[in-house]
């Protein structure tokens, strides 16, 4: 399915100077990144609607109303205007979040109450049952999903070919070269536009291979069942509550990601970059082109 | 002490259940039954793969005297709404008897104190609400599993039934009153007791007195409390609205381990 190199499929003759197209992603790469769009954006609204049924985040095995919470969604009730106003805390810091978090407008009832708004949760309406399937659903088919990602990334010499950083590349100069290009956000082109840059391959290891497996070692480690099979579980990451913790910020991470990663395919070009994701081929632009 | 579940056995069960979450769904208030499927059918993976993860039967963690949480959060009933517990409450719970009925070959009929005299296990470890909050409590009762092997357990029961003395919705005849239920696989683990302390002191009103179910390997809305009356059943869909809990017959999962 996937060549060992980049393959040269087609040479487009008459655009000047030189414009050459690549097969760069692999039918099941390609494949199991929308399957993984899917399942994260569901995962993410879904567990934003089950974090709505307890807005706040702790460290240790228990935590509860009255603990100290590293972070916590609220609202109060401004005394000069008898208007509740969302309250976001952080680490002791204050902010006023009302429209978004804490208090947000809902198209049938107005402004409720609520840690994350009606258009970012899964469901709309508030369903903790609801929520929970949708969770573990998605969390199925993302592990499964993943699964065939990483065992064809193995078998396939993706890993090693595609996202392991080039000796050349992890040169700190050439390091240091590319973090300025990204900072002027210059897009590679020629040449070096063949192979991911050194920091791309970078974030997605990271998301790959830190990441998304925490994302589901400290989901895990929020089931009683699991954690009586796999008690390691509570001592990796120091307690349920702070699995919890860990889930959340580490989804926050991922939405990151997709954010500079979306930022960056239409940076190099979205058409290019959306038609390689589907149909595996990407243009490669001339050095001195336009 | 508990007697060994052979694998046939909570498969067997594990099916009815499952066939039991699968006709269960068509709501079809929220979502499309097509949806429904597939979210029953996340379910059942997880009930399965869960199943297969505690073959061996694992204890959950037990934690030490100091690491029980400072409060512990009350949830559902604080109080139940009845004269009849009131008077019981008055009499210190002296007049309060629990039941054991259903198939089994030798019903029980038990005053507290009679509960308090058979074997002890005391455990300490985490309740998870599915809320996402958790505690740490230290719980005393007696093994559920010795309860069902003294009355006798006939062997077409499948799952047990608990019913409770709080009703949390105002509805006709039973169908507001809190219950729940257990397969076998969870209701003959060592863990599963019924508890009448908590934290070296009886069981407060709030918390379930004086008995309240203690399923450490499931989520909290498992744990019942106000707990009157246990029944031994071969199928749950006759009971309350059919799906086997107060809140699994609105909408939650019948299997709650995650």
């Amino acid at each position: 399915m996937a060549a060992s190199e980049p393959s040269h499929v087609a040479a487009i003759e008459d655009a000047p100077p030189r414009r050459e197209v690549i097969y760069r992603h692999a039918l099941l790469v390609r494949l199991t990144h929308w399957i993984n769009v899917l399942c994260l954006a569901l995962l993410l609204m879904s567990g934003l609607q089950l974090f709505n049924y307890h807005p706040a985040l702790y460290w240790g095995n228990y935590g509860y109303r009255g603990v100290p919470s590293v972070v916590s969604i609220g609202s109060e009730i401004d005394p000069a205007s008898g208007a509740p106003v969302g309250v976001t805390r952080i680490a002791g810091a204050r902010l006023v979040t009302t429209g978004v978090l804490g208090v947000s407008y809902d198209p049938e009832r107005g402004m409720v109450r609520r840690a994350f708004p009606a258009w970012l949760t899964l469901p709309a309406e508030p369903s903790l049952a609801l929520a929970r399937d949708w969770h573990f659903l998605m969390a199925w088919l993302f592990v499964f999903n993943g699964a065939a990602y990483l065992l064809f990334g193995l078998a396939s010499g993706h890993f090693r070919r595609d996202l392991a950083p080039a000796a050349d590349q992890l040169r700190p100069r050439h390091v240091l070269a590319d973090i300025w290009d990204h900072v002027r956000l210059r897009v590679p082109r020629g040449e070096a536009a063949r192979r991911y840059n050194v920091l791309q391959k970078l974030a997605y290891l990271a998301v790959v291979f830190l990441l998304l497996p925490t994302m589901v070692l400290s989901g895990l480690t929020m089931s009683p069942a699991v954690t009586a099979a796999l008690p390691g579980l509570l001592d990796l990451f120091g307690g349920r509550q702070s699995a919890r913790t860990i889930h959340f910020l580490v989804a926050n991470l991922l939405v990151l990601f997709v954010l500079v990663h979306v930022f960056e395919v239409f940076l190099a070009g979205a058409v290019n970059g959306m038609r390689s994701m589907i149909t595996g081929r990407y243009a490669i632009k001339p050095e001195d082109g336009p | 002490m508990s007697r060994r579940i052979s694998r046939r056995g909570f498969i067997g069960a594990g099916s009815a259940a499952a066939a039991g979450l699968l006709v269960s769904g068509c709501d079809g208030v929220l979502e499309p039954p097509s949806i429904r499927g597939l979210l029953d059918f996340g379910q059942l993976l997880s009930l399965h793969a869960q199943r297969l993860l505690l073959s061996a039967q694992p204890l959950a963690r037990e934690f030490s005297a100091a690491d029980i949480s400072p409060d512990f959060p009350l949830n559902g009933t604080s109080m139940p709404n009845s004269f009849a517990y009131f008077q019981m409450m008055a009499s210190q719970f002296a007049s309060f008897r629990l039941t054991v009925d259903g198939l089994v070959r030798q019903p029980l009929s038990l005053s507290l104190e009679e509960i308090k005299a058979l074997p002890a296990r005391t455990q300490i470890t985490l309740h998870s609400c599915d809320e996402g909050w958790s505690a740490i409590g230290q719980w005393t009762g007696v093994a559920l599993s010795h309860l069902l092997q003294t009355a006798e357990l006939m062997p077409n029961a499948r799952y047990i039934v608990f019913h409770c003395l709080d009703q949390l919705e105002r509805l006709p005849g039973r169908l507001g009153f809190y219950y729940e239920s257990l397969d076998l696989f969870d209701a003959l683990h060592p863990q599963t007791i019924l508890a009448y302390g908590m934290n070296g002191a009886p069981l407060p009103v709030g918390h379930g007195a004086p008995l309240r179910l203690r399923v450490e390997r499931q989520i909290g809305y498992k744990n019942a409390k106000y707990v009157t009356r246990i029944e031994a059943v071969d199928r749950l869909d006759h009971l309350g609205r059919g799906l086997g809990g107060f809140w699994e017959d609105r909408g939650y999962q019948w299997y709650a381990g995650l």
